[in-house]
């Protein structure tokens, strides 16, 4: 109790007698603390995201113009017999056309421009795995009737690319700016422990144990990073309640929301990376630092 | 008590060893002089027994513990038994005589109630009684250096390594410190005193270790500086 009293006003002191560093510390701490559950909020995202699209996506299986209703048929039924598909809906020229005009219908010269029957009927085919789009292509391309077999899942591919690069670097700045970060520890600790160092040597010669040395030093460090985790998150619920859910909203509108839940879950991990990692800098720094 | 095996310390880059194979047994309860020329390796001596630095060989048994092959987690326990004065004092400015001694039982994890009871007996001990709440600016040197012998005393340890204790101080002030060790070294605690003095050495007529350039080249039961 005693000593818990001394290493905490320890902390607070020595946290308050070198302010500018401390503030420094604490927002590039903070910043790249906040990049880091950006870009985990991100992972949640995307991860979320493909839940929804891979489950609705389908293969086309687009029709000869000049196909028999026999084959038709054929087709038909070996689809729907067929193990790796979970599900099979023909779409008929009438039917294309019909969604070709809703969903072009603020274009509606396009629209005049395409007569019905031009466009080619198909099957639209779930399956169970969306993976195996591949085994389905070999197995039907070279069947009478079947124009081209179309994967929806390359087009989602290249988008999800496109966002885990994106997540990728929001990563690599984050680890940029947590070097910064650690860095800025570092030297707050070594003025730190220079500021005491006759304390230090005191306690060293009478026999203090190394953690009562250190201690004070390193919750210093754990304390910074919990301020800058709780700033980071802060800015991460700002940046859902104004950006996200404000400002951008059109565009989010496209994506799956973004839950609260999520942005919530993101503040443990911050501080629990933003604690650990300074505590283990200041150790490591105090190692060399004090050679205690 | 204390046993120098045929030690040698060489320190990093040096060019020759600052201590030669030097072995040197000291008993419970003795007061021992280290003398010699600067640079003869006296402080070094002082700095194995403290594990502050180690042996290149041979071998250093403290209180019947092996330092040189110690865990590097149990020298601050180890320490705990030993207590040192300086020539520099090193005493913390910020804080009173009382704060001083105060912070070295501390620091070690004893209460404040310890330090309220304790503190006060050792600073009435070394003649500061009335001067506890006295900032070291607002001592004397010998004063502030009896701070420091209460500070090494407090935690009764079994020997005391005193390093030029009266470096800094003028004849009459040292012989005081002195007798001050004298009184330590009477309760029982082993006392090493390294010193110049050669007045206080030959009052004293205790043993001396004469060390020149690394080595012992005398050791006196009932010596003289000279
Ligand atoms: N950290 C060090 N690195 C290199 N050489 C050192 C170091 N400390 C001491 N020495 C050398 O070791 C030798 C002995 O030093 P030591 O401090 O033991 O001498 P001393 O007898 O205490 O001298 P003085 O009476 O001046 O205090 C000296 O030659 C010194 O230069
Ligand atoms: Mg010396």
């Amino acid at each position: 109790m005693q000593r818990l009293k001394y290493v905490l006003s320890e902390v607070l002191v020595g946290l308050w007698r070198n302010v500018t560093m401390t503030v420094a510390m604490i927002i590039t701490l903070a910043v790249s603390l906040a990049m880091l559950g950006a870009s985990g909020l991100m992972y949640l995202q995307v991860n979320s995201m493909k839940d929804f699209y891979y489950d609705q996506i389908e293969v086309a299986i687009f029709l000869n113009n000049d196909v028999t209703d026999q084959q038709r048929s054929d087709l038909d039924n070996a689809l729907k017999s067929d193990p790796l598909v979970a599900e099979v809906i023909y779409e008929s020229k009438e039917q294309a056309h019909e969604k070709f005009k809703t969903m072009y219908a603020d274009a509606p010269d396009l629209v005049n421009a395409v007569k019905p029957g031009q466009l080619p009927e198909s099957f639209r085919v779930r399956l169970k795995n969306p993976e195996q789009f591949q085994q389905i292509n070999d197995k039907y391309k070279n069947n009478e009737g079947v124009e081209t077999i179309v994967d929806q899942q390359r087009l989602l591919d290249k988008i999800f690319n496109i966002l885990g690069s994106v997540q990728n670097m929001a990563l690599l700045a984050a680890s940029i700016m947590a070097i910064a970060a650690l860095l800025l520890v570092g030297n707050t600790i070594q003025v730190a422990a220079y500021s005491k160092r006759r304390e230090v040597a005191v306690m060293k010669l009478v026999g203090a144990s190394n953690w009562f040395i250190q201690a004070p030093f390193v919750l210093e460090a754990v304390v910074a990073g919990l301020i800058g985790s709780i700033i980071a998150f802060v800015g991460l619920f700002l940046g859902k309640l104004f950006l996200l859910d404000g400002s951008l909203r059109d565009l989010t509108e496209l994506l799956t929301p973004l839950s609260w839940a999520d942005v919530l879950l993101m503040f443990p991990l911050m501080a629990g990376v933003g604690a650990l990692v300074s505590a283990v800098t200041a150790w490591v720094t105090l190692r060399f630092y004090l050679r205690v | 008590m204390i046993q120098l095996e045929h030690v040698t310390k060489t320190y990093p880059k040096a060019s020759r060893p600052s201590l030669d194979e030097v072995s040197v047994g000291i008993e419970k309860g003795e007061f021992v002089f280290f003398i010699g020329p600067s640079g003869s390796g006296k402080s070094t001596i002082i700095k194995l027994l403290l594990h502050e630095v180690t042996p290149n060989q041979g071998r250093v048994v403290v209180n019947g513990r092996d330092v040189t092959s110690m865990r590097s987690w149990k020298i601050p326990n180890f320490r705990r038994s030993i207590g040192c004065v300086f020539q520099d004092f090193r005493l913390l400015p910020n804080r009173t005589a009382y704060e001083n001694v105060a912070f070295a039982l501390e620091v070690i994890g004893k209460t404040k109630a310890v330090a309220r009871r304790v503190v006060p007996e050792v600073l009435e001990l070394v003649g500061l009684g009335g001067k506890e709440h006295r900032y070291p600016h607002e001592l004397s040197g010998g004063e502030q250096q009896r701070v420091a012998v209460a500070r090494a005393f407090v935690n009764r340890p079994l020997i005391l390594l005193a390093d030029e204790p009266t470096g800094n101080l003028d004849p009459d002030t040292s012989i005081e410190i002195m007798r001050l060790l004298d009184r330590i070294n009477r309760t029982g605690t082993t006392v090493v005193m390294v010193t110049h003095d050669s007045n206080i050495v030959n009052q004293m007529r205790r043993r001396v270790v004469e060390i020149e350039s690394g080595r012992i080249v005398r050791d006196q039961a009932r010596g003289v500086y000279g």
